[in-house]
């Protein structure tokens, strides 16, 4: 694991028309592409990768189209002197068991999905725990985080227990949504997690106006210490939605305190990133709309964390939005029913050997901050952690009849008035859930 | 807004051009840009973003420039306003009014003339109110405002000069109860915003015409105020529903179900239901006239059902 060589790019000034803010001489690598051909690319055969390893370990080397000063100054020269090293061990712990606990429960998810406890569509994060892990881990509570469907270990990350996530999985009362969100829908009002949202897209707003809050809550209500930071996740298939760039401009315009944060694991269900997006470079969609765009490895989380440091930071310092694409990718199908028959093997085969958990293990038992002992106890503290979470899930009870309106209106005089001139809301059938309105 | 700093304005062109009809006037100068956010052309973005505000914290009034621009916030009206709270489990609420003029203008064209109340009342999770005076306007407007429940508020392009003497004492109206416009015998006649005006005006024919008309301003589009309603069903036995919505599906059509449903010993006659035609609102004078029920079919459609 080399030092994580981020650069935030700023935005380019308005009179420059040429695209790249790198060396003029420095190609575009695009390891993805095959040779630029004139055919309409809509044949997947001809968009598979044709050297995996050789072209991405050179993508690792040179295409770095951000560098981050801080951590320059970072390079770990020997393994023994902590301070050059990226994280302590405090943290690096802390890494490490945030991935597995992320890792474990979603394979548990698989486990009891085959097993009939939990339904519908489970959309399982897999290989991507650097990238929440990496950027979570630095927030505090009060920050808020905002999803897609892909959600579980967002909501994990940001500190939701095991037992809440699970149970509402298995549509119990003791969910965190009392059952009635399910896999997509994981919300917290305590931890800050605004969601969850089925269809890609409409959770970046939502996010938006997160941040909208907090400049307001400094600008309008005067609480100059407000500086809470909203963090929204979404795909690369999100990215050429309306929604993304409406909120790339109004996040800019107003200088909103948010991180953008792409999840471009290549795939939106069967459609190739390259197959939908004439520039597939996100990170470059940044500085169209005023903000620094990075491109960051999403498979390594410390180089994610870097990252995420300065562009949290920056959120907080008033200096507005961040793009951050990290390149990352789903092990699993795009969710439990996908047969997941369109992607490469040896594309597959190539990120299997980037696992963001090996390759922090071997970061930190290499540098001596923790012994295989002392994480192979997190990994048993996790696995319990889970099997408490499913055992919990299983005991809790169904949502009975009378919660079926309860939350409909957050003031039940919503449903309106009956014919007898009482509020429907304070008849005792309404209650019991037999009430129609 | 002066009650509660939380309370904020976003919509287009509401802050230095104060709202497209003015309703937002001088609002950005006392209370400055970020109150009262002039918002680019997003409508879907800006209208998701007043919703995480609001579960955030703040009581922010989105405005639709006109109606019509909302349904390019429908994913989020639908989505986002509707079900959170309910998804969520009763974790975040959304305390937002969606507002701005719409119905049928004068020649303004099809798009600029729709009538979206049908559209949204399916919507589990919101409220919808329709306004039609100065003084149920500002009533309601302040109950939506402080209402927990997302609201959505219809006001009416032709309603916006209308003059009238309003108390200074502050009030509040009530988001689901209907308004007795004038008290009968004869009839009840059922109607919302701008209709409302055609419906005096039959009102005054029918009277020289020696009926009795009972005229209720429904207001609250959903949920409905049936006891109001109900109340004078119950003396009239004859229900006539003139609204400025589309035939197919609109409020008309789910007040004759409820109605039916919950009045139907009270009925001397199937109930009758005016509403506009199932045509995009034509340009042309004399077709934008057809297009909308007018004072001389209430008239009619009165002495028939009271025959």
């Amino acid at each position: 694991m080399t030092a994580a060589a981020t650069k935030i790019i700023q935005p380019l000034p308005l009179n420059f028309t040429n695209t790249t803010a790198r060396s003029p001489d420095k190609a575009l690598f695009h390891p993805l592409k095959t040779t630029p051909s004139s055919s309409f690319p809509a044949s997947t055969h001809k968009l598979r990768l044709t050297k995996p390893n050789s072209t991405l370990a050179r993508r690792r080397s040179t295409a770095v189209f951000a560098v981050s000063d801080v951590v320059q100054e970072k390079k770990p020269k020997s393994n023994t002197f902590h301070p050059n090293l990226l994280i302590t061990k405090e943290e690096g712990l802390e890494l490490y068991e945030d991935m597995i606990l992320g890792r474990s429960f979603e394979d548990m998810c698989a486990q009891m999905y085959y097993r009939g406890k939990m339904f519908g569509f489970v959309h399982l994060y897999n290989g991507q725990e650097a990238v929440s892990t990496g950027f979570i881990k630095l927030l505090k509570n009060e920050d808020c985080i905002v999803s897609t469907y892909r959600d579980h270990v967002h909501a994990l990350s940001k500190g939701v227990p095991a037992r809440a996530v699970m149970s509402e999985l298995f549509g119990k009362t003791t969910g965190c949504c009392r059952g009635q969100g399910g896999s997509m829908h994981m919300f917290s009002k305590e931890h800050n997690v605004l969601g969850g949202f089925a269809f890609i897209g409409e959770g970046i707003p939502v996010a938006t106006g997160a941040a909208f809050t907090s400049k307001y809550r400094r600008e309008v209500l005067k609480e100059g210490d407000c500086d809470h930071v909203t963090l929204a996740f979404f795909g690369d298939g999100t990215c050429n939605n309306g929604q993304f760039f409406e909120c790339l401009n109004m996040a800019a315009l107003w200088k909103l305190p948010i991180v953008f944060v792409v999840e471009n694991n290549l795939w939106a269900i069967g459609m190739s990133h390259l197959r939908a997006t004439s520039d597939p470079e996100i990170w470059k969609k940044g500085p169209a709309f005023g903000m620094p765009g990075v491109h960051v490895d999403g498979m390594d989380v410390l180089k994610v964390r870097e990252v995420a440091k300065e562009a949290i930071s920056r959120a907080r310092r008033g200096e507005g939005p961040t793009l951050v694409e990290c390149e990352t990718y789903r092990f699993r199908g795009h969710s439990l029913a996908d047969p997941d028959e369109l992607r490469d093997p040896s594309e597959k085969a190539h990120y299997a050997a980037r696992d963001p958990i090996t390759a922090l293990k071997k970061y930190m038992v290499e540098n001596n901050l923790a012994s295989e002992a002392e994480l192979k106890a997190i990994e048993k503290k996790i696995d319990e952690v889970v099997e408490e979470a499913v055992e919990f899930a299983d005991s809790s009870p169904h949502p009975g009849r009378s919660q079926l309106l309860e939350n409909v209106f957050a003031d039940p005089r919503g449903f309106g008035i009956g014919p007898d001139g009482k509020y429907r809301c304070e008849d005792p059938k309404f209650t019991e859930g037999t009430a129609h309105v | 807004m002066e009650r509660d700093a939380r309370v904020c304005v976003i919509g287009e062109d509401v802050g230095h051009y104060g709202g497209s009809y003015k309703v937002t006037k001088d609002l950005a100068n006392k209370y400055g840009d970020l109150r009262v956010l002039d918002t680019p052309i997003a409508e879907n973005s800006f209208t998701g973003m007043a919703i995480g505000a609001a579960m955030t914290g703040l009581r922010p009034i989105i405005e639709g420039m006109n109606m019509g621009f909302l349904l390019l916030a429908f994913n989020q009206i639908s989505n986002n306003c509707g079900m959170l709270h309910y998804t969520s489990g009763g974790q975040f609420t959304i305390p937002v009014v969606i507002r701005g003029p719409g119905g049928v203008g004068r020649q303004l064209g099809a798009e600029h003339s729709q009538r979206l109340e049908s559209y949204f009342q399916s919507i589990p999770g919101i409220q919808m109110v329709a306004c039609s005076t100065p003084y149920n306007a500002k009533g309601l407007m302040k109950a939506a405002i402080r209402s927990e429940n997302p609201v959505i508020l219809f006001e009416h392009v032709l309603l916006y000069n209308l003059k009238e003497r309003i108390p200074d004492e502050e009030y509040v109206l009530n988001l689901e109860e209907a308004e007795m416009v004038r008290p009968g015998e004869h009839i009840t006649i059922l109607t919302y915003s701008r209709m409302r005006y055609h419906v005096m005006q039959a009102a005054k024919t029918l009277v020289n015409k020696g009926y009795d008309p009972e005229v209720i301003d429904i207001r609250s589009l959903k949920p409905f105020d049936l006891h109001t309603i109900g109340n004078s069903v119950k003396k009239t036995h004859r229900v006539l529903i003139v609204e400025e919505c589309m035939r197919t599906g609109g409020i008309g059509a789910s007040l004759t179900t409820a109605i039916n449903e919950n009045f139907h010993d009270y009925l001397d006659a199937p109930v009758v239901c005016l509403s506009s035609q199932d045509v995009p609102t034509p340009y042309a004078g004399t077709l934008e006239e057809w297009t909308v029920v007018q004072p001389t079919q209430i008239v009619t459609a009165v002495e028939q059902l009271c025959h």
